[in-house]
């Protein structure tokens, strides 16, 4: 257990190091620039007209569904891992296991290219 | 207290100082390498580029530098101000932390974790909230679409570089970044790295990488002609500088990433005389460095593609072209007997 603490520690370094780095870039401006601001220097950005209404408006369904696509995938990606690793140790029934769970994942990408998810149009 | 120093202080201060000399050469490399991307790019339109800073321009991301530090930083009054100064934070300190685990020679990383690749996917994975987090705390209509966008183009390439990521596992039987460099090692030389043997996810990976880290032709989430900058657009002064920041340092830990796949790391091509004199870090950013450039001829010689065309190639043609080569190098390391 310490050494896999030991293991993870420098990372955790890093990682501070970094913020530390980041912060100081971010928090530098507002100490040293000069700030004037005026109501429509900070409105928002619309081509130079007053913003019609909230932004947060609806969107297209096809970015929630790309979404939920993407953790299917993604999620298959993260189970091959192991297998991917210990390849060697899991043999052949490994190996047909794995073809088993990729075949029935291939019909459900066939079936969502057949419904049509994968259009943008 | 003599022991207590230096069982638990002084490995502590050693990390520190190899994390802040790993940060402050990876930042120095990306103010020339951000120079050389613009004078490449200014190449191939036949322009000179920046030239006045220093000799040849060398120096003008220094000069950009301090300009940003200069300008007044601006937050929109309609935004979320806390989110909105979080996610430049986000995105520039995730491309960062996966530099922790980047082997830039043998035993040369912060930390030489065991699922060193695990965390740099994981990472990449992380970065697609700094974006989003940016484009709906602007409350303003070209971040909110920039940000959609961007994340749907992000998160669907990350399919096809995970696949990419599996083959390479399958052939190298390690995580660690170090083992699979070193299983890339044998008398061939640069043909045993792994860029021959999985040529066509070499190819796939590169153009995914692309992708990811929103580099023209799929620089879709800040195409100007249509959505102004993307997610960047509320941005200015160092905000705007982190996410720029934070783009450039994915895009070469992307070809870091590259060059450990499948460029065989800090190997030099060939283990001969002239070639193995040189140290391991020398041909390790020599190589990352083609990479970069290759990223860079991308940019200047590609245009953009359309939405529906980058949807169609990530999820209709890598998706399971990746699919597919993963069965194909499974079934030849199985059967041929090359697995063991």
């Amino acid at each position: 257990m310490n050494e896999l603490l030991g293991a993870y520690f420098p990372v955790i370094i890093f990682i501070a190091v970094a913020l530390v780095i980041g912060l100081a870039l971010m928090i530098a401006p507002f100490v040293v620039a000069v700030s004037r601001p005026d109501p429509e220097k900070l409105s928002a950005y619309e081509c130079g007209f007053k913003a019609f209404d909230d932004a947060r408006m609806k969107f297209d369904v096809r970015f929630y569904l790309v979404a939920l696509l993407f953790i299917i995938f993604d999620l298959e990606v993260a189970f091959l891992f192991p297998w991917a690793v210990a390849f060697k140790e899991a043999g052949v029934f490994g190996f047909w296991s794995v073809m088993v769970f990729l075949a029935i994942l291939t019909i459900g990408f066939i079936y969502e290219w057949r419904k049509g998810a994968l259009e943008w149009d | 207290m003599v022991e207590f120093w230096w069982t638990y202080i002084w490995p502590v201060v050693v990390v520190a100082f190899q994390s802040v000399l790993l940060l402050a050469s990876l930042l120095i490399a990306i103010a020339f390498l951000l120079v050389a991307d613009r004078k490449i790019w200014a190449a191939v339109q036949m322009r000179r580029g920046p030239n006045v800073v220093g000799p040849f321009g060398l120096l003008q991301s220094f000069a950009d530098f301090l300009k940003f530090v200069f300008k007044e930083p601006i937050v929109p009054s309609g935004a979320n101000k806390g989110v909105f100064l979080l996610a430049p934070l986000v995105s520039s300190v995730l491309a960062l932390s996966a530099w922790a685990v980047i082997p830039v020679n043998e035993g040369w990383a912060v930390a030489d974790i065991n699922v060193g690749i695990l965390f740099v996917f994981a990472i990449s994975s992380l970065e697609v909230y700094g974006v989003i987090m940016g484009g709906w705390a602007s409350n303003s209509k070209y971040p909110f679409l920039g940000a959609l966008r961007s994340a749907a183009q992000m998160v669907s390439y990350e399919v096809s570089i995970g696949f990419v990521i599996i083959t390479v596992l399958l052939c190298a039987g390690s995580l660690n970044l170090t083992e699979i460099v070193l299983a890339q090692k044998g008398d061939l030389g640069l043909f045993n790295w792994y860029w021959l043997p999985l040529f066509p996810m070499f190819v796939i990976f590169f153009i995914s990488a692309l992708a990811e880290t929103n580099r023209p032709p799929f620089d879709l989430p800040e195409a100007e002609s249509e959505l102004v900058a993307g997610f960047m657009v509320e941005y200015s002064s160092t905000p705007y500088l982190l996410f720029m920041l934070g783009e450039y340092v994915a895009i070469v830990l992307m070809c870091a990433l590259t060059t450990i796949l499948f460029l065989g790391g800090w190997l030099p091509p060939f283990d001969v005389a002239p070639f193995n004199w040189l140290p391991g870090v020398f041909w390790f950013v020599f190589k990352v460095c083609i990479m970069f450039f290759m990223f860079s001829m991308v940019k200047a010689m590609v245009p953009r593609y359309r939405y529906d065309q980058l949807m169609r190639l990530g999820w209709k043609v890598f998706l399971p072209l990746s699919l597919f080569m993963v069965v194909a190098v499974a079934a030849v390391l199985q059967f041929s007997g090359l697995a063991g």
